[in-house]
């Protein structure tokens, strides 16, 4: 099994969009979107649900006002601002830590259960698909792509197909490092610009740090022609494959109205396009 | 007065226009920091050109555990209540720092003190200013440590230093990550207002619906600017500007598609340099902002 993962880094270089054109072609494959924070893969792939199932992770205060003996000891004590006030929660802050239960004199506050998410087994219109929605505030979202993946790989094993292909998160943090650990190819989407080129080198700094093979695909390739030489002679010399290079094209905004991928969009510009990177990507070592 | 520029989507120009926004207000004399808060990919340095002053590594506490005073097996308190597994019983108590949240429940729980607080290294914290030496605009920007986990203490360490001189008593600009997890709602804690920035294309929509949400949850005040309004390509931004209207959420500004916008910033210049017409976008957004914060806040910033 071949469990390849689209990052980027920096936001907006056209992950999702490159997800979903890959997706509508090369081998049959699991699709997966690993942005659980902001998924959009879903607004393309329109997968129908079959199974949904709650995501709990971690823990959350409750307080009972009524014990409360307004000592303020929680409230000072509690490293994440999540008690104002006196006793007023701040959910949204709390880390379920526990330290509040736990210190509280008079045993106003215990602790639950914290429902953070969901995630879906779907159909889509690309195969197979696992994705996810972190609740509004929500942390533990590198659990949720853990969940995520765990899911992808068992439907892939069910499906009996080879190839997972997952929308990563953009950033550098715990969601993207939960995507990417152990993953088997990871394609750095960039474009030509400076915040681009940033973004890209850290990310790429992560793939070593986690030990896994990247290839990049620069994005919007004219926009600017010294920056675009710049990611090349940089790809060049970190010995990172430049996979493939896409001008910059309305085509993206008018697919993405329609609900298409690319490919479907026009499929004689774009198909050729995209199985050609399928082809790089599974020759691959 | 904090105002955070946020967005739930990526690439919808939340930089572009925190650090236009920043230098404007700068160059019109306003005291202003921008604070990168985007910890993980941070980028306003890119466009500001700041001379770094300052650089130094933001810790995170952790527990440091002295053995000698260790009460041993019979106890095991603190790996029973660490909620994250950041201590475990392997003959004695051992740290998996990568793991630890810093609550400091386990210093709390130890019956023998045995634990002090240790730190470890999150990133790094860079001061930067630039433009005028007698009204300089400052830049604080944290920087992840490549492999670290976690970004919400960092940005914490970057949002305290901005309640110290010589940014406290200012303008100050936070510069969001994106989504609507941990990360954006430990940058969006404590501003004053919130500018979302959105695209007029379905991921951009459905996108700021979950900021949208978000904010809300929060409590916080917030209005919306569209950028790259009326798109080329057929754009249509009767969706976004229906929805808006439906759920009575404030436009601050549009800007226009422009792809001279897009060169200028792949190029990592300011647009106010590039395309001095933008100035007057960006001008009419702070009188906007300013006139759609609550009276209180807005009353404040008048008076500090």
């Amino acid at each position: 099994m071949r469990e390849l993962l689209v990052i980027s880094g920096k936001g907006g270089t056209g992950k999702t969009t490159i997800t979903a054109a890959l997706a509508a072609s090369g081998p049959a494959k699991v699709i997966a979107d690993c942005d659980v924070d902001a998924a959009d893969l879903h607004l393309i792939a329109r997968p129908h649900q079959t199974v949904t199932t709650p995501f709990y992770s971690g823990q959350r205060a409750v307080f009972d006002k009524s014990q409360c003996i307004d000592c303020g000891l929680c409230q000072e004590k509690c490293r994440f601002n999540a008690i104002a006030d006196g006793i007023r929660h701040r959910p949204e802050l709390c880390e379920g830590c526990g330290l509040c239960a736990f210190i509280c004199p008079a045993g106003a506050i215990r602790m639950e259960e914290r429902l953070c998410g969901e995630w879906y087994c779907s159909d889509s219109r690309f195969g197979p698909m696992v994705h996810a929605a972190l609740g509004i505030g929500e942390e533990n979202s590198g659990k949720l792509v853990t969940t995520v993946r765990t899911e992808s790989n068992k439907m892939a094993q069910e499906h009996g197909v080879e190839v997972i292909l997952t929308d990563g998160p953009p950033g550098i943090g715990c969601p993207v490092i939960a995507s990417l650990t152990n993953t088997d190819l990871a394609l750095l989407v960039t474009e030509p610009t400076r915040s681009a080129l940033h973004d890209l080198k850290r990310i790429a700094g992560l793939t070593r740090h986690f030990r896994v093979p990247a290839a990049v695909a620069l994005n919007k390739a004219d926009i600017h022609s010294g920056l675009a030489d710049e990611v090349r002679a940089w790809c060049h010399t970190e010995n990172i494959p430049l996979l493939a290079e896409f001008g910059w094209s309305d085509d993206c905004t008018k697919a993405q109205l329609l609900g298409q991928s690319l490919v479907e969009y026009r499929p004689d510009a774009w198909r050729p396009v995209f199985e050609d990177l399928w082809q790089k990507l599974l020759d691959l070592p | 007065m904090h105002i955070a520029i946020a967005s739930g989507k990526g690439g919808t120009g939340k930089t572009t226009l925190s650090v236009n926004l920043a230098a404007r207000l700068n160059r019109t004399g306003l005291r202003v920091t921008l604070a990168d808060c985007d910890v993980e990919e941070p980028n306003s340095h890119i466009f500001l050109s700041p001379e770094w002053t300052r650089e130094e590594e933001a810790h995170a506490p952790v527990p440091r555990i002295n053995q000698e005073r260790c009460v041993g097996e019979s106890c095991r308190i603190c790996v029973r209540e660490c909620r994250f597994k950041a201590l475990a019983w392997m003959g004695e108590v051992m740290e998996f720092p990568e793991l630890c949240h810093g609550c400091g429940l386990c210093m709390e729980a130890c019956p023998a003190g045995a634990i002090t607080e240790g730190s470890r290294v999150m990133g790094v914290l860079s001061h930067g200013t630039t433009g005028s030496a007698d009204n300089p605009l400052h830049l604080v920007s944290g920087k992840l440590r490549i492999g670290e986990a976690m970004s919400p203490p960092l940005i914490r360490a970057l949002l305290e230093e901005m309640q110290t001189a010589p940014y406290a008593d200012g303008i100050v600009l936070r510069d969001c990550p994106p989504g609507t997890s941990c990360p954006v709602i430990t940058s969006l804690e404590g501003a004053d207002y919130t500018v979302l920035v959105t695209e007029p294309t379905p991921f951009g929509m459905h996108d700021l619906r979950l900021a949208v949400e978000t904010l809300r949850l929060l409590g916080q005040p917030f209005g919306v600017v569209v950028n790259r309004d009326g798109m080329s390509a057929g754009m249509d931004n009767t969706a976004l500007d229906d929805w808006l209207r439906d759920e009575d959420i404030s436009v601050l500004a549009r800007f226009p598609y422009s792809q001279a916008a897009a060169s200028a910033c792949a190029a990592g210049s300011l647009l106010i340099d590039a395309l001095p017409e933008t100035t007057g976008i960006y001008d009419a957004l702070w009188q906007a902002i300013q006139g759609n914060m609550p009276r209180q806040q807005a009353g404040g910033a008048g008076n500090a």
